[in-house]
């Protein structure tokens, strides 16, 4: 059973159109990402399957409740984290985490277990107020407020945003052990990084799904292989690049430049090389590479707008 | 129940913990009422004042004499006609005129009652109301010192009259005036912050993704500052009967349940501006310069609307504080009982039922 489904869902924003035709199942006990750049839409779908957003086409299911008929069922079983949700400032930890454990119909006892090991991390911290807390602390603490009620599905709208690396760090091995515990997580991050660490991943760019897969199976169908170049005048390097006709695609990553080349050529790697040194570069470094998630994800977008160029 | 108590004591906390807010709370109308309270003294001094003596007898110069000898005034005397002194009127620098009719004295003494005229400038109807007083205490005065006997008194009628401003609307008002301008400032204001604020910080999606019932969001939000605002009007009495020696000459009792009711009237226009704002910005100026103007300008508190045009005054009714002023100037002021104000409690009642309604009905359920 799907613990969240969504069918063709449509949203604009007067001239707008944040959410277009996407679809996509999260399986019971699942930890799924939603992965794309700010304002792609992410947070109008969370919106929309938190019951607080109406849908202007498609049908949307949570925890098997519509969320549009049965939209009150739905508020009593999902947990939720809103992305610029910042808790009660001016409350200490304590008391924000007993107002909504109330709010919930529910007391810190009762489900104390599964907040346990989180708020463990907080704890010392209780009596402080929750506007003095650093970013990785307070979403620890709207992540204890989102979970008091035991919810059957968590959904969390860019978590991490603004956290530092170590926080995130913790808070992803956080939503693993949730998971063990049998709940099912939806979580939208804009760092592709992080894509790695979820079962299935949704990529979404201007409202549509680009794909829907693990993310093993998005890297490997990356369709190409692909080159890290290098060399002393990179700039020159890219435009250089971008102006051959052997190359398909050719763009910035760090400090190198992400190449593919057209049909794919089994020498790829010999006649970049050439290509470089014909221009003029001087210490030229083209190696061969595995694509990670943000490869794929720039290509299918590249696909993408290409086809809608062609209707 | 026990969520909406939790959810109750949680905006207790938020407004205890908000000094911004307790100082509003209680600063503005410690303010109000200590500034308009002498900023709007009742004490004059050095009044210019127009004697027209037509009747040039002894106890008309006597009555001149005594004036004279007082502080408050400055004589002019003269034989102006009514014509004159209202020209002396509109260049401003004169505030009154006593006129002695002809046979002043042979009247006082032969008819055993006799009238004199005070004429005052309406458009300060502080210091018109003051001199009347003055005027006809200088007056009571003489008549009992030229009394041969208690039984058979001479009686001197002054017959005052305001130029400009006949009601004589404004002195001792602005009490009633502030407390339904702090009321309507505090109630209306806070809450509508303090909805929005949830909004602003994204509480507000959480909480309408709890099974918490979202009206219960609103009456908890409006409880506390029910309860401040109660102890506020207890405060601005107790600063204008102790500071300003205001005496209260109705029911406490009755003022209160009516400031109470108003406070609701209050409360429940500050929801409905919640609902539709969602800025805390737009919630303070939609309620301060939305609110607050009208209320100055349309309860008759600093203007009176007896001046007004005919649309303004129909304006005027639908300000809820113009209905509430009403009231505390009856209950306050000159002692009415509830019989008197029954139908401004009504209208106040229907303008609260429907203000809420709407409020409870405009809240959405979802964003947008």
């Amino acid at each position: 059973m799907n613990a969240v489904t969504l069918q063709n869902i449509s949203k604009s924003y007067q001239d707008v159109k944040a959410v277009r035709d996407v679809s996509f199942e999260v399986k019971k006990g699942e930890l799924f990402g939603l992965i794309g750049a700010d304002g792609a839409g992410k947070t109008s779908i969370f919106r929309i399957l938190t019951t607080v957003l109406l849908a202007d086409e498609g049908v949307a299911t949570v925890a098997g409740f519509d969320v549009v008929k049965d939209y009150k069922a739905i508020r009593d079983r999902i947990g939720y984290m809103p992305g610029k949700f910042s808790l009660y400032q001016d409350l200490t930890i304590r008391e924000n985490l007993e107002f909504f454990a109330t709010i919930f119909g529910t007391t810190i006892d009762d489900n104390y277990e599964l907040i346990k090991d989180i708020y463990d991390q907080i704890k010392p911290f209780s009596d402080r107020r929750a506007g003095k807390l650093s970013g990785g602390m307070k979403q620890k603490l709207a992540l204890c407020c989102a979970l008091i009620h035991k919810p059957e599905v968590l959904l969390l709208d860019e978590p991490t945003t603004g956290v530092d690396v170590v926080s995130r760090k913790e808070f992803w091995a956080m939503l693993k052990s949730l998971k063990e515990k049998g709940i099912t997580i939806l979580v939208s991050t804009p760092y592709m990084d992080e894509a790695n660490l979820c079962e299935r991943i949704a990529l979404i760019q201007n409202g549509r799904i680009m794909g829907v897969d693990t993310p093993e199976n998005i890297i490997r169908a990356f369709p190409a292989k692909l080159y890290a170049a290098k060399s002393d005048n990179i700039y020159k390097l890219l435009n250089d690049f971008r102006a051959a006709q052997a190359v398909d695609s050719c763009y910035a990553f760090g400090e190198f430049l992400h190449v593919t080349t057209k049909g794919n050529r089994e020498a790829g790697s010999s006649e970049l090389r050439d290509l470089a040194i014909e221009r003029g570069h001087t210490h030229v470094v083209i190696q061969e590479i595995t694509p990670g998630i943000e490869d794929s994800f720039i290509r299918l977008m590249n696909e993408k707008s290409e086809a809608s160029a062609h209707q | 129940m026990k969520q909406l108590l939790v959810f109750i004591r949680k905006e207790f906390f938020h407004v205890f913990r908000d000094r911004r807010t307790l100082l509003i709370m209680f600063g503005l109308p410690v303010v109000q009422i200590v500034l308009f309270g002498f900023a709007l003294t009742n004490e004059v001094k050095n009044i210019e004042i127009i004697i027209s003596d037509n009747a040039r007898d002894i106890n008309s110069q006597q009555i001149t004499n005594k004036i004279k000898a007082s502080a408050y005034f400055k004589v002019q005397e003269s034989v102006l006609n009514y014509k004159d002194i209202e020209k002396a009127f509109r260049k401003g620098d004169v505030k009154c005129a006593l006129i002695f009719p002809a046979h002043f004295g042979d009247d006082l003494f032969h008819a055993g009652k006799t009238r004199v005229q005070i004429i005052t400038d309406g458009s300060d109807p502080n210091i018109a109301k003051t001199v009347v007083n003055y005027l006809t205490a200088i007056i009571g005065d003489y008549q009992q010192q030229i009394a041969p006997s208690p039984t058979l008194a001479y009686r001197i009628i002054p017959e005052s009259r305001m130029l400009y401003n006949e009601e004589g609307n404004g002195s001792l008002n602005f009490i009633p005036g502030v407390m339904a301008l702090v009321l309507m400032i505090v109630c209306t204001t806070l809450t509508s912050v303090a909805v929005v604020k949830e909004k602003e910080l994204g509480t507000m999606e959480v909480l309408l993704v709890s099974p918490f019932k979202p009206v219960f969001v609103l009456i908890a939000k409006a409880v506390p500052y029910l309860l401040l605002s109660m102890i506020n009007v207890i405060l601005i009495l107790l600063l204008a009967v102790y500071l300003l020696d205001v005496e209260i000459k109705g029911s406490v009792l009755l003022l209160f349940l009516e400031s109470v009711l108003f406070i609701l009237t209050c409360l429940s226009l500050g929801l409905l501006i919640s609902n539709v704002t969602d800025s805390q910005q737009t919630a303070m100026l939609i309620s301060m310069m939305g609110m607050m103007l009208p209320t100055l300008i349309f309860t008759g508190f600093l203007f009176p609307l007896e001046n007004m045009p005919k649309v303004f005054q129909i304006i005027s009714n639908v300000i809820p504080a113009r209905w509430y002023f009403i009231i505390t100037k009856a209950v306050m002021l000159k002692g009415l009982g509830f019989a008197y104000v029954w139908k401004e409690t009504l209208v106040l009642t229907g303008m609260t039922i429907a203000l809420l309604g709407i409020a409870l009905k405009n809240f959405k359920i979802r964003l947008q």
